[in-house]
């Protein structure tokens, strides 16, 4: 593994050449049918959603999608989502669970739009919804941190039996540039606080927050897409085998004891 | 003999909402809201709400309890529960300790077992005096203990919030607290418990999008800031100024998000009127 300081890895996790959304369903799923809308209000782009195959298996796959070319960009607020996009993953999730399909999600995201508009119609309501609804849901659920996976904004997305990370993806409360300016009232000393955020995949994997890293090509998952695919198909199939054998009932039961322990405070401070 | 330990648990809590809010003598406190001074005894024998305008003081958790509880019947639950410094943050215990010795608190969030109108219940308060009430994993831990107390126990719970949003210092570790308190609260939930939150200024961030939202019913505090995402990011993100009340308890009424915006001196008597609505059902 190659070993890069937490503020190299943050920049590589957002490197504008990282597979995308896209191009992972496309690597790694047959029969993708996209499905729009939370049908209560509108479609966001922000979020794509639908049913694949997964070697063979039908499953919901969901994730947050930061655009290739500008104009995607833009449409999809730079992978920023909105209530809708939130609300639209939890509809999916709960028809998966009809149907008794596992769910996949890929999370890449700087966080939940802070606009005057998300917050009218419910960002923190449509954020706490999801993560109460995960916590219960009777199918595997799955999730690949692939790039940033910045706040409730990425949780909302990976309250899951299994929490992947690419070697060099990162996650966190917020972005090392928001951390130091609210710790620091200073955006500048974002490098600094990329070291204390505990942001890495190896951090995150001591701290018992993710369960699995993805080896990366060495420079990052940019350099050699079809490499990148083939660890992140070969991890998500071991963990599925595993979770399909378990009962919906346990699935939920240990997904539940899983984020009940953490930051428990340790015993000797007691 | 119940009675005595009524009568010092009574007395406790009320020496210990003294210590949240103790303003000595006859000094006159201006109000943030209208910016106009008052006599702190008008203040305080109105629940700390300004006699001229309305504006809600922000209060301490203890001082809260004691004006919503039936007297001595305090209980608290986890009081020792230790602050954690779970990523060995570099200053932070030392912040600690003095927001302790600066607010008599152990964390940010107090709960408790006690009575309203004779009714049993549960009930959580974030004390915006520290560190701004924000989601630590002493917060979280904290709340999740008196949800799965009341589950246990078949009892309504109420949760008031206060809160900045995240702990900084404690990083992920307070992001993972949303995933807990929510995941609680839908076991909490499949009881047909009935959880009352009650929104107060400001309630922000990881606590907006995690057990603040998730109410059967619920309430919030005439002005309180209750969002997302702050005000001062939004404005950063959308370069334009925010509309006159934006995200303020009326607005989130208006916007379907809060039952009903209840002034601090009527709470008590609503939350008595609620849980009396959900006898039965609490007690199936």
């Amino acid at each position: 593994m190659n070993k890069l300081t937490a503020a190299e890895r943050v920049a590589v996790a957002r490197h504008p050449q990282r597979p995308h959304i896209t191009d992972y369903v496309n690597a790694l799923f047959t029969g993708f049918f996209e499905q729009k809308g939370d049908r209560l209000c509108r479609e966001d782009p922000a979020i794509l959603g639908g049913i694949a195959f997964y070697h063979g298996r039908p499953v919901t796959v969901i994730g947050t999608r930061k655009g290739k070319t500008a104009e995607e960009s833009l449409r999809c607020n730079f992978g920023m989502p909105g209530p809708e996009g939130y609300r639209k993953a939890l509809r999916l999730m709960k028809q998966a669970e009809k149907f008794r399909r596992p769910v996949i999600t890929f999370i890449d995201t700087s966080g939940a739009y802070p606009g005057l508009e998300a917050e009218a119609r419910g960002q923190g309501e449509a954020i706490a919804r999801n993560l109460l609804e995960m916590s219960r849901l009777t199918v595997p659920v799955l999730a690949v941190v692939t790039g940033e996976g910045n706040s409730g904004g990425a949780l909302a997305l990976a309250v899951a039996d299994r929490v992947l990370m690419l070697e060099n993806a990162v996650y966190a409360i917020l972005s090392p540039e928001g951390f130091a300016s609210i710790l620091w009232r200073d955006a500048g000393r974002h490098e600094e606080a990329c070291e204390l955020m505990k942001l890495t995949a190896p951090d995150l994997l001591e701290l018992g927050v993710v369960d699995d890293i993805i080896p990366e090509p060495e420079g990052g998952a940019h350099l050699d897409p079809v490499q990148a695919f083939r660890e992140l198909d070969r991890a998500i199939s071991r963990h599925m085998n595993a979770l399909v054998k378990e009962s919906g009932q346990s699935l939920a039961a240990r997904r539940y004891q899983k984020f009940r322990k953490m930051g428990v405070p340790p015993k000797e401070e007691t | 003999m119940n009675n005595i330990f009524a009568k010092r648990r009574a007395r406790l809590l009320a020496m210990k909402a003294i210590r949240d809010n103790y303003i000595p003598g006859d000094q006159m406190m201006s109000c943030p809201g209208c910016g106009k001074e008052s006599r702190r005894k008008d203040v305080s024998e109105g629940l700390f709400v300004c006699p001229l305008c309305g504006y809600h003081f922000p209060i301490g958790a203890y001082y809260r309890l004691s004006t919503i509880l039936d007297s001595g019947s305090f209980r608290e639950l986890n009081a020792k529960l230790p602050a954690a410094d779970p990523l060995r943050f570099p200053g932070y215990r030392e912040k600690q300790r003095s927001a302790q010795r600066k607010t008599g608190l152990t964390e940010a969030a107090v709960t408790a077992t006690g009575t309203i109108g004779g009714r049993k219940c549960v009930v959580g308060v974030l004390d915006s005096r520290y560190f701004m009430g924000s989601m630590s994993a002493a917060v979280g831990e904290k709340i999740t203990l008196a949800i799965e107390f009341a589950a246990k126990n078949k009892l309504p719970l109420i949760l008031f919030s206060a809160s900045g949003g995240a702990r900084m210092q404690e990083g992920i570790l307070s992001l993972m607290q949303m995933a807990k308190t929510s995941a609680a609260l839908a076991r909490f939930s499949d009881r047909g418990l009935l959880y009352i939150s009650v929104l107060t200024d400001p309630t922000t961030g990881g606590v907006t999008a995690s057990f603040a939202s998730l109410g059967d019913i619920i309430l919030a505090e005439p002005g309180a800031l209750i969002g997302f995402a702050g005000p001062r990011v939004i404005q950063q993100t959308i370069g334009q100024t925010l509309p006159e009340g934006f995200q303020r308890a009326e607005y989130q009424e208006e916007h379907g998000f809060v039952d009903a915006v209840v002034p601090r001196c009527e709470l008590r008597d609503t939350l008595a009127l609620l849980l009396r609505l959900h006898e039965r059902g609490g007690r199936s």
